[in-house]
């Protein structure tokens, strides 16, 4: 039973998403089931996490074939540590959901994709194999996909044209990639992979098929060239969405990445100068992006974009307490963009608009929300007490040390300018006098729901603000944890290990 | 095959290039095809050695074709496959909705809200 553990997230997704499509009209059963069902999915999580941190790396070979021949899953603490994040967020998620999304797009089978959306995710965690990785990728983007397109509406189908086409060639390069990869060291085992690939004597070849996965997850984690999809997509699908896309499917591409280069491509030094070149210009345009923007959600997208930055800088420096830094904020940026999404769906269930400019009031008729929302503004910012500021401590002390003060400058400016942006919106929306009249539409707004669904609702911000406030206060727990992670991906040769011994014994 | 797959390419990414809303689509086939020859060529095609060990023998000796690469291609196009129908029923929603096969008039999602 335990043996096959690292499986349990996966096959519960599967199940759920399988159990909800039976329930297809039935839209209050769905609901129940996947509220249920996710908190069923953090149980797991949490229990794969500790058994993980207690005993290590543990290894799921697919029809007990030995190791580099067959599909491995593969279950190091950094996976474990994502998939209860996914948890967390995809909890927090169904139950906001199931208060904002409106019953017709429930009833096209919201739900079960949503469900498996997040199977693809833990997947894409779990996973051992280059092209198992491609395929959890294709499970995720046409559930989004569908997500983003469920509704119809005008501007969701513009936004889902543009997703759609980026992520596929996206894809397609990643596929050129794992060909041409395979073609130079006939393996697909990412563990495997990293013994051969170092081997390998074509190394301007090798350099060329780290560019194609650089594009390819670039594109699908929004780095700086590659980022337009982002923002014309973001804000378009219901705000539950947006939150689950913008807490991870951008991260599942950083992790990607952090992976990819950490364990087959670990020797590509020339890359870490561009990987600097783009977290800095990316830095940049993010922040900029997000200044001049009167959408909320697009400044949200903005920041999403802005904030990618930090951690592809921590993996350009590549020292272990950069990526330590670089994972640190992973963590905290999957909680703190889920949350800041399900908060403009909240800011619009309130006051009925999404501009900034039409804004205003929301302390003077809301305070305690207001004060909510300010938390989680303020770990986005990272001011000190709150979670986004240790990791940025640790990108900054590193970029001194390696004397990169372009990263120190960027990171300055981008963090000085999201206080500047979350600042600008506080003032706009939270203090100005508002003149907005609650105008008329479709959507069910904040005092006409039932009591129940405005429970739904503000549950899952609550839930998730006391995590951000946890990775805050408790920052210690979490570096402990960002530091051994990244200790595992400097040192991939327990990994290795892990995957490859059991193939040894076997043959012994 | 390999200026074949060269071909592919350079004409699926001339063709997601273009405007129009159908030649994006036709762009993303022949992109996918080429991906899939790839991988095909890149598995080092041998004709008529199949992967069968003999009886007696517990390894193979000769060279042999490589059996991956065909079950990544077989997967890989049938995620192709189920993406291309969705963007042809993508597009034609979009169609509908917006009214225009032309790209540079979908603006809706940079409009001031």
């Amino acid at each position: 039973m335990m043996a096959q553990l690292t499986t349990y997230p996966i096959l519960l997704q599967l199940l759920l998403g399988i159990i909800l499509m039976f329930a297809w009209n039935n839209v209050k059963l769905q609901r129940i089931i996947s509220i249920l069902g996710s908190i069923v999915g953090v149980v797991v999580a949490v229990v794969l996490f500790i058994s993980i941190w207690n005993d290590g790396t543990q290894i799921v070979e697919a029809g007990s074939w030995p190791a580099p021949f067959s599909i491995v899953f593969v279950a190091d603490i950094f996976a474990a540590t994502l998939v209860l994040l996914t948890s967390f967020a995809g909890l927090a998620v169904a139950s906001f959901s199931s208060a904002t999304v409106m019953p017709l797009r429930l009833k096209f089978g919201y739900f079960p994709i949503f469900h498996f959306l997040l199977l693809g995710l833990n997947g894409a965690f779990l996973t051992g194999d280059l092209f198992n990785l491609y395929v959890w990728f294709e499970i995720i983007i046409i559930s989004s996909f569908v997500l983003i397109t469920i509704g119809g509406e005008k501007a969701q189908l513009e936004g889902a044209v543009k997703y759609f086409t980026l992520n596929i060639l996206a894809s397609m390069i990643f596929l050129t990639a794992i060909a041409v990869l395979y073609g130079l060291s006939g393996s697909l085992n990412m563990a495997d992979l990293a013994l051969k690939v170092a081997q390998i004597e074509n190394r301007t070849l090798v350099e060329v098929t780290a560019i194609l996965f650089f594009v390819g997850f670039g594109i699908k984690s929004a780095v700086f060239p590659l980022y337009f999809w982002l923002p014309a997509s973001y804000h378009t699908p219901p705000p539950a969405v947006s939150a689950i896309f913008g807490g991870l499917l951008t991260k599942v591409g950083v992790y990607a990445l952090i992976r990819v280069f950490t364990l087959i491509f670990p020797d590509e030094v020339f890359l870490r100068d561009i990987f600097i070149v783009v977290a800095v210009l990316t830095l940049f345009s993010g922040a900029i992006g997000a200044l001049v923007q009167n959408n909320i959600r697009k400044v949200f997208s903005y920041l999403i974009i802005c904030h990618i930055g930090f951690m592809i800088a921590g993996l350009g420096m590549f020292t272990e307490v950069a990526i330590a830094g670089a994972i640190f904020y992973l963590i905290h940026d999957i909680m703190v963009k889920t949350n800041l999404f399900m908060i403009s769906g909240l800011i619009y269930r309130l006051k009925g608009s999404n501009s900034i400019r039409a804004l205003g009031g929301l302390y003077e008729d809301f305070p305690k929300i207001s004060l909510l929302i300010i938390a989680s503004f303020c770990s986005l910012v990272g001011l000190p007490p709150f979670s986004g500021f240790w990791p940025k401590l640790s990108l900054l002390t590193e970029a001194f040390k390696i004397e990169n003060y372009w990263i120190v400058g960027a990171i300055l400016l981008a963090s000085f300018l999201t206080l500047f942006i979350i600042w600008k919106l506080w003032s706009e929306v939270f203090w100005k006098k508002s003149e907005l009249k609650t105008s008329s539409s479709s959507y069910l707004f904040n005092h006409d729901m039932k009591y129940h669904r405005r429970i739904q609702m503000l549950a899952p911000i609550i839930f998730i603000t006391i995590i951000s406030l946890y990775i805050g206060f408790a920052a210690e727990n979490i570096q402990v944890l960002s530091e051994r992670i990244a200790d595992e991906l400097m040192n991939p040769q327990p990994y290795i290990d892990a995957v490859l011994n059991k193939t040894e014994i076997l043959e012994l | 095959m390999a200026i074949l797959i060269g071909i592919l390419y350079a004409a699926g990414i001339y063709m997601i290039l273009r405007r129009s809303l159908v030649k994006l689509i036709i762009g993303i086939i022949l992109l996918g095809n080429g991906a899939n020859l790839l991988i095909f060529l890149l598995g080092r095609i041998t004709q008529g050695k199949p992967p069968v060990i003999d009886e007696g023998a517990n390894i193979l000796i000769a060279a042999y074709a490589d059996p991956v690469p065909q079950a990544l291609i077989l997967t890989a196009i049938v995620i192709s496959f189920g993406i291309q129908s969705f963007a042809i029923v993508l597009i034609k929603r979009a169609y509908k909705e917006v009214k225009t096969d032309d790209l540079n008039e979908m603006n809706a999602t940079d409009e001031e809200s």
